[in-house]
């Protein structure tokens, strides 16, 4: 399973990357995994500024539905249209065009507060 | 937590195991959608031994199961299988099963492996005639072959002419070198094939033969989470989902496994919600909107007055739409009735439509 270094993670398994002054945002190749086939991802949060630790979606597998948790405060500015109809490309590329959400965080410096892959990989067991 | 005489076998096959009704048990190997589509195109394997296997014998086995079962067990011949309920005295069901005429005066049991303690116990406080009972379920193993290439994958396994089986009957026969092995025509799949009996000891071996003669046609492990829509698409009852010890059969739309010629539990009940009606019934639902309804989401009417409630639902691989069963009030339970599913504080718009979802 793979966790690049670059990216930050959250103990509920998403991981965020930083682009300039916006994050981007999407689950871990192991929520990917525990969850299996995705089949649909239900953001209707769009433009809303939502704390950190909140929820900004759901994922639906074909088996079970998990909520999607904020990293960090912030305004949800793009979801990945892309999903509406592959959203099984979730599975296939969970950090490439898996993602979910571009957020302009309140504070970028509340990413230090995250986990680095290392410690995402001591939580999951990996 | 249990383990099945195959547990090793799906660990090696590195299957995600999770605990089921007290077992550890696969329920995925490669990824539900593609497990779901062997079985509606090919053949695959379930490994079912939880399910439990109660043995009834003697000159009075038939009194007893027509006593407990909601069918008419007059009807099996030998080599016969019937679906049945087992309703309580409160109009709920204490199980569903499958009743097999194995002799004269021996029949065969099957029942749900989350419940083989409550039915054992069931059948045994209504056993006053004094019927010989014999739990095998850690005996005996149970794997459903499924899925449209069974005949030609498993014919080479046994002497028994496997196109000549019907639904719903079973062979006593040679099968993958063991003898006395029950092979059944039947299945939670909708796509056709076999459910093979026997004992623990001997399926390692049932296993191994299955796969070797079914490779050239494709053969697969499937695991619960296939099981589980593969059912759903079929439109069939999963007990603890949409029947439980609350539901009564005409309500489940059972009633045609529920047969008013004979004496049996609750009889009266049941037969009076048959004449005067009930007041919310079990349907199938396709969701028109986006969004996936699961058990336990409310059900609600266009003006947001709930309605009822849903039992089993999820993204059917073969339709590809969103698909569900559910109780709703019986003037909102035509084919056609618009309703709407609470999903996480939004209504989304759903319609009634007929079972089976998936026609073949």
């Amino acid at each position: 399973m793979n966790f690049p270094q670059e990216l930050k993670y959250t103990k509920d398994h998403e991981w965020v990357k930083v682009e300039g002054d916006l994050v981007v945002i999407g689950i871990t190749d192991f929520a990917q995994s525990e969850l299996g086939d995705i089949v649909y991802v239900d953001v209707d949060t769009l433009d809303e500024t939502i704390d950190a630790n909140e929820v900004f979606g759901s994922v639906e597998a074909v088996k079970t539905v998990s909520d999607l948790f904020m990293p960090i405060t912030g305004e949800v500015i793009e979801f990945n249209d892309e999903l509406e109809d592959e959203p099984e490309v979730v599975n296939e590329d969970p950090y490439g065009k898996g993602w979910m959400i571009k957020v302009k965080p309140n504070n970028i410096e509340d990413i230090q507060d995250l986990l680095d892959a290392e410690a995402y990989k001591e939580l999951i067991g990996a | 937590m249990k383990n099945t005489a195959l547990t090793h076998i799906h660990e090696q096959l590195g299957a995600k195991m999770v605990p089921f009704a007290g077992f550890n048990m696969p329920v995925q190997y490669e990824g539900v959608k593609a497990e779901h589509e062997t079985v509606r195109t090919a053949v695959g394997v379930f490994d079912v031994s939880h399910m439990g296997e109660f043995l009834l014998e003697g000159p009075n086995a038939l009194g007893l199961i027509q006593k407990i079962s909601s069918n008419d067990a007059s009807k099996l011949a030998i080599g016969d299988a019937q679906y049945a309920c087992m309703p309580n005295e409160e109009g709920g069901i204490v199980d569903d099963l499958l009743i097999y005429r194995v002799k004269e005066e021996l029949y065969l049991l099957v029942v749900n492996a989350s419940n083989i303690e409550k039915d054992w116990n069931w059948i045994e406080k209504h056993n006053d005639l004094n019927v010989a009972m014999k739990n095998l379920s850690d005996v005996y193993s149970l794997l459903a072959i499924q899925g449209p290439k069974t005949i030609e994958a498993l014919q080479s396994l046994t002497s028994v002419d496997l196109t000549a089986i019907p639904f719903y009957k079973f062979v006593v026969g040679d099968f993958a070198g063991i003898e006395h092995v029950i092979i059944s025509a039947t299945g939670y799949t909708g796509a056709g094939g076999f459910e093979i009996y026997c004992k623990n000891d001997e399926v390692a071996q049932v296993w191994d033969k299955v796969f070797e003669a079914g490779k050239e046609f494709g053969i697969k492990p499937i695991g619960l989470a296939a099981r589980d829509t593969l059912r759903l698409e079929m439109g069939y009852c999963l007990y603890g989902n949409d029947i439980n010890d609350t539901t009564s059969p005409i309500e489940a739309g059972l009633g045609w496994v529920t047969k008013f010629n004979k004496d049996f539990i609750n009889k009266e009940n049941i037969l009076a919600q048959k004449e005067n009606g009930v007041s919310k019934k079990l349907v199938g639902f396709e969701i028109v909107d986006k969004g996936i309804a699961r058990h336990d989401y409310p059900i609600v009417d266009a003006d947001g007055n709930e309605i009822g409630i849903v039992t089993s639902g999820t993204m059917s691989p073969s339709l590809n739409k969103a698909i569900g069963l559910g109780y709703v009030t019986t003037e909102n339970s035509k084919i056609g009735d618009e309703i709407y599913i609470e999903v996480r504080k939004k209504q989304i718009k759903a319609k009634v439509v007929k079972l089976p979802f998936y026609k073949g």
